[in-house]
Order: structure tokens, then C-alpha cells, then sequence
């Protein structure tokens, strides 16, 4: 019989200037997340069951960029993208262009159940989120004050944003000025992916990813990223489960997610050396950062970025939340 | 000194032995067309990447292969066509998704790789940046062909998705042989290692409307990076969870496999027989072109004279 193992994150890629309140509430939304998923560990739920879950929490938490919370397209609405895979037999789902469902998480997990396909897009994926009969909401219920304000200030500097949040009052500007932090070509004050991601590994050794995200702010409509691409912002194998976040450009081109585990099977690496080796060598200039379990119950982080929101626990009862290094 | 070399593909699937050559003539001539033009452009010096959409734009064109013109229909009887393409020396790529009027698919993943900060856009947007840059588009129905109504027809009969490939029934004998056709690509190196992918299709007959494969999906259908570029086609699910045009290079770089090892090992890893194959070519002006189907449309050249189309397995 094995270990579990559990990771969450909320993004790669954090202001150093982040104001302490919401690094604290990020904290307390990881730490709960953490402690749904081992409920749930502990309980014998399959690792599937628990990625989909703790994703779900994620989303319908206002707080990162997935679900309700979701970064904003050009237009002002909200374009949410998700995919899950199941170690076991590879078998995945995905979905982008959705507005009107509520998680998006347990839509790409119906793609991968009861479709005969693998990904599902724009309104052929709304019909068939429909006929599953899923919480169907508005696509205002996703948009908070928070991000409608990150656009207006996207806008005037006329650029990509992530979904940073910071008090809307002005405080980006100055911030801007003092963080001499780059990702994606903007400072890191106006670019904060807070994409959401969890893998585990349950007692029976198996393994399984998600992740789901709103995308970039300001956004052109349409524009995909990685988190709903396998083999990017998520994979899962016999050996292990992976979540990624970042430059999404640098994520898909890297294929990273899947490379984690090609390292594994083809190098024979271990987790731990895995990881480092596909941040450390697969990125190029690209910034991102991602969590990974193995069948073996081991968990490992693993980011090239100055910080990513995330969270970890195994059964022997290591937990550990953090953000920076 | 190693040479250019060049690789295509029509789909692979389940092209029956008795294919009738009224059906097999015509698309034996497009590839070899198709390679003609591609050596040619090699030959004076266009960089692969170039090579690459300009042979698939020929293939997207041609009705016989599904891919633009002649891509197979939605449940709905639409067309929504994916292309993805890669430069293996940058590994900057671009691909679209649910495209139902540009008439150049892998044209518009180009200009997406170099036109946006973006990778990947689908459905309505794509379409309205095709637009915004004056990309060729027609009215739908110019992409619809009678071979294709009758394939969904068929395929609703059964009520089954298949590939696009399909063993002709007893039932209708008109239709015998027919359906040969699949996703389109091609790889190309030059010889100073540059290596180019480019992919395109219109999907699986009768597939839910929003279904996208691994056309689109970088490391699925559409790989390509300093060591090799990969093309495949088949059972896009499949594709998908086996990544396997990533796979190829993954096998090259980690296991230490040569091309030819690499591209049979991806097919025969990527699921049950039937389920796909692909085109490839190595920095070292090698070519690998592998499918675990009936067969293949295929054609590939090489700088120091070797070419070829086929459609079956060599014996």
C-alpha cells in the first residue's frame, strides 16, 4: 500500500510588493485547499476524485484567477479554460472557452467520462455542459470588482495583464516603478498569473493532475493557453501527476508538464531531479513553475519564477505553505 | 554534410487494399505534387518553416484530403477546421481551432505564431482575426464536398464517430473504397539542421461540434525542436494522451534513440493498432514515417535523390 500526496498552487510569478493582506488570504485559501484534499485522502477517495475536488474549491473562491475571480478578456467577460488527467490509464479531458459554467474542472472531467472525445471548445462545449446538466450560471457571476478595475488599468497601459490583485487605487503605478521584476515583458506588478492547479497520488499509488485558469487579462477572446493543453499545463502518468503555471507560450512550447514524466520514464529520474531538470533546462528565457507528485508518494515544487502561491502535504504529515523561495 | 530532407503526409487509417483507382490515382498524384513543390522549394533555399505551410496550404486545398477544402463534417454538417505549426530552432508555434471560412488554415496558425504574443486561438475570435488581417476566406460551403456529406450520412447511420477513414460497408457499395482521406503535414529539415512541422485537418467525421484533436495541440499532432519535427495523424484522442509528436523527440533526446527507433516506438506506444501514424524527419537529414494503420498517403524526399509516395506498408 502507498502514500498520498497532495500539492495545490495558485500561480508562478508574485509581486514582491504583494500588500500582506493578500498574501494571507491566498495562504488560507491554499491551506484550506490542502486540508479538503486530505480529508478526502484519508477517506480513501481516488486521486481523480481529490484533484477535481480541491480544484473546484479553487475556482468558486473568488481569490485566484479560475472560476469566479477569473481574469477578464478585452470585452470585460470571462473566458475560464480547464483540463484533468487520470494517471492511470491516461485518460484526460479538457475544455476552453467556457462562460457559463460554474467549474469548469468537473466539465473537462465529463469530457474525459462521458464524451468520445478528449476537448471540448466554445459553444459546442457550452451544449454539452448543458446536456450533462452542470451548474449553469450568468457570465457575470465570474466577474469581480477587483478585476474589472485590473482591466481599466490593463487598458490604459495598453497591455497584456495577469491577474494581479492589487488594491485598485492607483497603488500599480508606483508599484510598477519600484519592481524591477519581468515576466512576460511586463513588470511583475501588472503580471501575476494566479492560474490553479492540484495533483495527487492516493494510497493506491495513483496519480492525477489538474488545472484551470481564467487566462490573461485583457486577453484577445479566443486565445488559448496552456492550462487546458495536455501535455503543458498538465499531465499525468503511471509515475506521476503534474500541474504547471506561468509564461504560458514558454509552457507549451516546453511541454512541460509532460516532459516531467517523459524524464522519468526515459532517464529514469526520480521526481525531485526530474523537476529540477525540466525547470532548470526546459524553460529557455520562459518563466513558470509547477507541482508534481509521484507513485511513490513524494511531492516536489518546483519554479524558475521569484515565487509561486502553493501548498503541499504527504501522509506522514508534512504540510507546508508558501510562497517565495 | 547532411542534406535537406522533406516528409508529407494525407492521414493514415484504414485505407482498404482494393482502394479503387479512381480514388487512389488522383491523391498518389497530389503527393507527389505536393513533394515536387516542396523539394523545389527546398532545393532553392527556403527555410523549412516556409516549406512546411507552403506544402500543406497545397494539401488543405486539395479536396481529396481532410484538411481545408474536403475536410470531414461536424454532426451538424459544418466544417470546423485546426492547424498548428511549429519551427523547431525557435520552437515558437501558432495554431487555430474552429475555423469555418479561412481558406488556409495553417496560414492563419502561422500568423498567430508571428503576429500575436499568443499561441493558440479558436472558433469565432480566430475567425475575426483572420479578418483583421485580411486572410483569405470564402463562404463555408466552398470546403464541403459531396464525399464528405455521404461520409457523415454514413457515419450517422451507424451512429458512431469515426475516423475518417472507413472500411467501405456491404451495404453501400458506392461508397466502396471511399473515405480515404485524414489530417495532412509535413516536416522538412534544410541542410543546416532547421526543422519545420506544420499539421491541418478538418477533425473526425461526425464529431461534436467544439471538438478539437491534436491537430492543434503542440506535442500531439505538431511537434518540432533542434533534434527532429513531427507530424501525426490518426485517432486524435489518442494522439493526445500518447503526446505523441513530443514523444518522438522526447525518445531521441533521453533515451537515446535514433529517429527511425523514436518514430516506431511513439506509433507503437500510442494505443491499440489503427490508431495512428506519423511523418518525421531528424537535424540529420534523416526520414521516418511509421503507422501502426492499414495505411498511409505519404511521401517523402531526401537531398541525395531517395523519394517516394506510397500508400500501404512496404513488404
Amino acid at each position: 500500500m502507498g502514500r498520498w500526496a497532495i500539492a495545490v498552487h495558485g500561480g508562478a510569478g508574485i509581486d514582491p510588493n504583494l500588500p500582506a493582506e493578500r498574501q494571507e488570504q491566498a495562504k488560507q485559501l491554499l491551506t484550506r485547499c490542502l486540508n479538503l484534499g486530505i480529508a478526502a485522502l484519508s477517506s480513501n477517495v481516488s486521486a481523480i476524485d481529490v484533484v477535481e475536488l480541491v480544484v473546484r474549491e479553487l475556482e468558486t473562491d473568488p481569490l485566484f484567477n479560475s472560476g469566479r475571480g477569473s481574469a477578464l478578456t478585452e470585452k470585460g467577460t470571462v473566458e475560464m479554460e480547464a483540463s484533468i488527467m487520470d494517471g492511470t490509464k491516461r485518460r484526460c479531458g479538457a475544455v476552453s472557452g467556457i462562460t457559463t459554467v460554474k467549474n469548469p474542472i468537473s466539465l473537462a472531467r465529463l469530457v474525459m467520462d462521458k464524451s468520445p472525445h478528449s476537448y471540448l471548445a466554445f459553444s459546442g462545449a457550452e451544449d454539452f455542459a448543458r446536456k450533462q446538466g452542470v451548474d449553469i450560471v450568468d457570465n457575470e457571476y465570474f466577474v469581480t470588482d477587483d478585476n474589472v478595475g485590473m482591466l481599466k488599468l490593463a487598458k490604459e497601459a495598453n497591455s497584456i495583464l495577469f491577474d494581479y490583485r492589487i488594491p485598485p487605487m492607483g497603488c500599480a503605478g508606483a508599484a510598477a516603478t519600484d519592481s524591477p521584476i519581468v515576466m512576460n515583458g511586463l513588470p511583475i506588478s501588472i503580471y501575476a498569473p494566479e492560474t490553479v492547479g492540484c495533483v495527487v497520488v492516493d494510497k493506491e499509488g495513483r496519480c492525477a493532475a489538474g488545472t484551470s485558469t481564467g487566462g490573461l487579462m485583457n486577453k484577445m477572446m479566443g486565445r488559448i493557453g496552456d492550462s487546458p493543453l495536455i501535455g503543458a499545463g498538465t499531465y499525468a502518468s503511471e509515475l506521476c501527476g503534474v500541474s504547471c503555471t506561468g509564461e504560458g507560450e514558454a509552457i507549451i512550447r516546453s511541454t512541460l508538464a509532460r516532459d516531467v514524466s517523459a524524464v522519468m520514464e526515459y532517464k529514469g529520474l526520480g521526481l525531485q531531479e526530474a523537476v529540477d531538470y525540466v525547470i532548470k533546462h526546459r524553460l529557455d528565457e520562459g518563466f513558470a513553475g509547477l507541482i508534481a507528485v509521484s507513485n511513490k508518494g513524494e511531492v516536489v515544487c518546483g519554479f524558475n519564477s521569484n515565487g509561486m502561491f502553493r501548498g503541499c502535504a504527504t501522509e506522514d504529515g508534512y504540510m507546508e505553505v508558501a510562497m517565495w523561495e | 554534410m547532411v542534406g535537406w530532407a522533406i516528409a508529407l503526409h494525407g492521414g493514415a487509417g484504414d485505407i482498404p487494399i482494393d482502394l479503387p483507382e479512381n480514388r487512389r490515382i488522383p491523391r498518389e498524384i497530389a503527393l507527389r505534387h505536393c513533394l515536387d513543390i516542396g523539394v523545389a522549394a527546398l532545393k532553392s533555399g527556403k527555410p523549412p518553416l516556409d516549406v512546411a505551410e507552403l506544402v500543406v496550404r497545397e494539401l488543405e486545398n486539395h479536396p481529396d484530403f481532410n484538411a481545408g477544402k474536403g475536410s470531414v463534417l461536424t454532426t451538424e454538417g459544418t466544417v470546423e477546421m485546426e492547424a498548428s505549426i511549429m519551427d523547431g530552432k525557435s520552437k515558437r508555434c501558432g495554431a487555430v481551432s474552429g475555423l469555418t471560412t479561412v481558406v488556409n488554415p495553417i496560414s492563419l496558425a502561422r500568423l498567430v505564431m508571428e503576429k500575436t504574443p499568443h499561441i493558440y486561438l479558436a472558433f469565432d475570435a480566430a475567425e475575426a482575426f483572420a479578418r483583421a488581417h485580411g486572410v483569405e476566406t470564402v463562404e463555408s460551403s466552398h470546403f464541403i464536398t459531396p464525399e464528405n456529406i455521404a461520409r457523415l450520412n454514413q457515419a450517422k447511420e451507424f451512429n458512431r464517430v469515426q475516423l475518417d477513414y472507413t472500411a467501405p460497408t456491404p451495404k453501400e457499395p458506392e461508397n466502396c473504397g471511399d473515405s480515404q482521406i485524414g489530417t495532412v503535414g509535413c516536416v522538412a529539415v534544410d541542410s543546416a539542421g532547421n526543422l519545420a512541422s506544420a499539421t491541418s485537418t478538418g477533425g473526425y467525421v461526425n464529431k461534436m461540434v467544439g471538438r478539437i484533436g491534436d491537430t492543434p495541440v503542440i506535442g500531439a499532432g505538431t511537434y518540432a525542436n533542434h533534434l527532429c519535427a513531427v507530424s501525426a495523424t490518426g485517432k486524435g484522442e489518442e494522439i493526445i494522451r500518447g503526446t505523441v509528436a513530443r514523444d518522438v523527440a522526447a525518445l531521441m533526446e533521453f533515451k537515446g534513440l535514433s529517429l527511425a527507433e523514436a518514430a516506431a516506438y511513439a506509433v507503437d506506444q500510442s494505443g491499440p493498432r489503427g490508431t495512428c501514424g506519423l511523418v518525421a524527419v531528424s537535424a540529420n537529414g534523416e526520414v521516418a514515417m511509421p503507422f501502426n494503420t492499414t495505411g498511409m498517403f505519404r511521401a517523402c524526399a531526401t537531398e541525395d535523390g531517395y523519394n517516394e509516395v506510397a500508400i500501404w506498408p512496404k513488404n
